[in-house]
């Protein structure tokens, strides 16, 4: 390898040097793996039909789902309301602004069904 | 029995939550060169983390005690390349503001410095897919060939030569940018 091509590798590495992610994002992602993951899916996945037989049973599954749906709608808002500049930004009308609102808030609520359901 | 699911449970959302925060940054900064925006970024890097958690087990299970470092990195490959194909995009701004081009410089030498590390930085944009990718692991992730070629499935011996071509191909590109030298 000639010195050249190393010294290029070496600009290279500072070019690519690593990005460390805003602190906002950690903490969001640790919110969502903890509350959103990892506490309503054990819950829903224990949740055995014959347990249902008996009414006592019933209030952790439902307050699981309802832990999870909560969850799950405040990640879709939390991501909708992230886009909110660029929106504001393509937009030419107030009408237009809330048909690009609720277009986002369907994209994501798509992707965030997909990826927790 | 239950209990023991539940320590089951446990030992691998604490295993998660390590892989977590050793990677977040590799996920992070390899999301960020791929998209070429921090908004994006960091969407990919939550839907990364997001199914990684859905398929951990198995993954773990899988591994055999090798590092999960290629298989995260390949979810976010994965991923980002449906996010291109179903918004039919490429990244429309320059990657410019990352890492070191933000650094502080005290000297002018060093501006020239960094505007050579901005031409680099353009050229690996208008690399192939796949050459970039390489790039991207091994010089923002520090990945070597083993890994690189785990997470681009592809061998070992085809990872170094896509490696080597990469660099051949960016040096190119960055010396035609460059314009020809005066005399």
């Amino acid at each position: 390898m000639s010195e050249h091509f190393a010294d290029f590798e070496l600009q290279l590495k500072r070019a690519l040097s690593p990005v460390d992610p805003p602190k906002e994002l950690e903490a969001r992602l640790e919110g969502t793996l903890g509350s959103l993951v990892g506490m309503a899916a054990e819950e829903l996945e224990a949740w055995e039909l014959s347990a249902m037989r008996d009414p006592r049973n019933w209030v952790r599954p439902v307050a699981a789902a309802a832990i999870g749906s909560g969850a799950a709608v405040g990640l879709v808002l939390v991501r909708t309301q992230r886009r909110r500049h660029k929106r504001r930004k393509e937009s030419d009308s107030a009408v237009d602004l809330l048909g690009r609102t609720l277009r986002d808030l369907g994209r994501e609520a798509r992707r965030v069904a997909d990826d927790v359901f | 029995m239950a209990a023991a699911e539940e320590t089951d449970k446990a030992r691998l959302d604490a295993a998660f939550s390590d892989l977590y925060r050793a990677h977040l940054r590799d996920v992070y900064s390899y999301s960020y060169y791929r998209v070429g925006n921090h908004h994006d970024a960091e969407d990919l890097t939550e839907q990364t983390f997001l199914q990684a958690y859905r398929h951990f087990e198995r993954a773990q299970r899988e591994s055999d005690g090798r590092p999960l470092r290629p298989w995260l990195i390949r979810i976010a490959h994965n991923l980002a390349a449906n996010y291109y194909r179903d918004r039919s995009r490429k990244p429309q701004t320059p990657i410019d503001d990352a890492g070191v081009l933000s650094a502080p410089h005290t000297t002018e030498d060093l501006v020239e410095d960094r505007d050579d590390l901005k031409r680099i930085l353009a050229g690996v944009e208008k690399l192939p897919d796949d050459r970039r990718e390489a790039l991207i692991m091994r010089f923002a992730l520090g990945m070597d060939n083993r890994e690189i070629a785990r997470a681009l499935g592809r061998t070992d011996g085809a990872t170094k030569v896509l490696l080597h071509r990469a660099i051949r191909q960016l040096e190119e590109i960055v010396k035609q940018d460059e314009g020809p030298t005066e005399p």
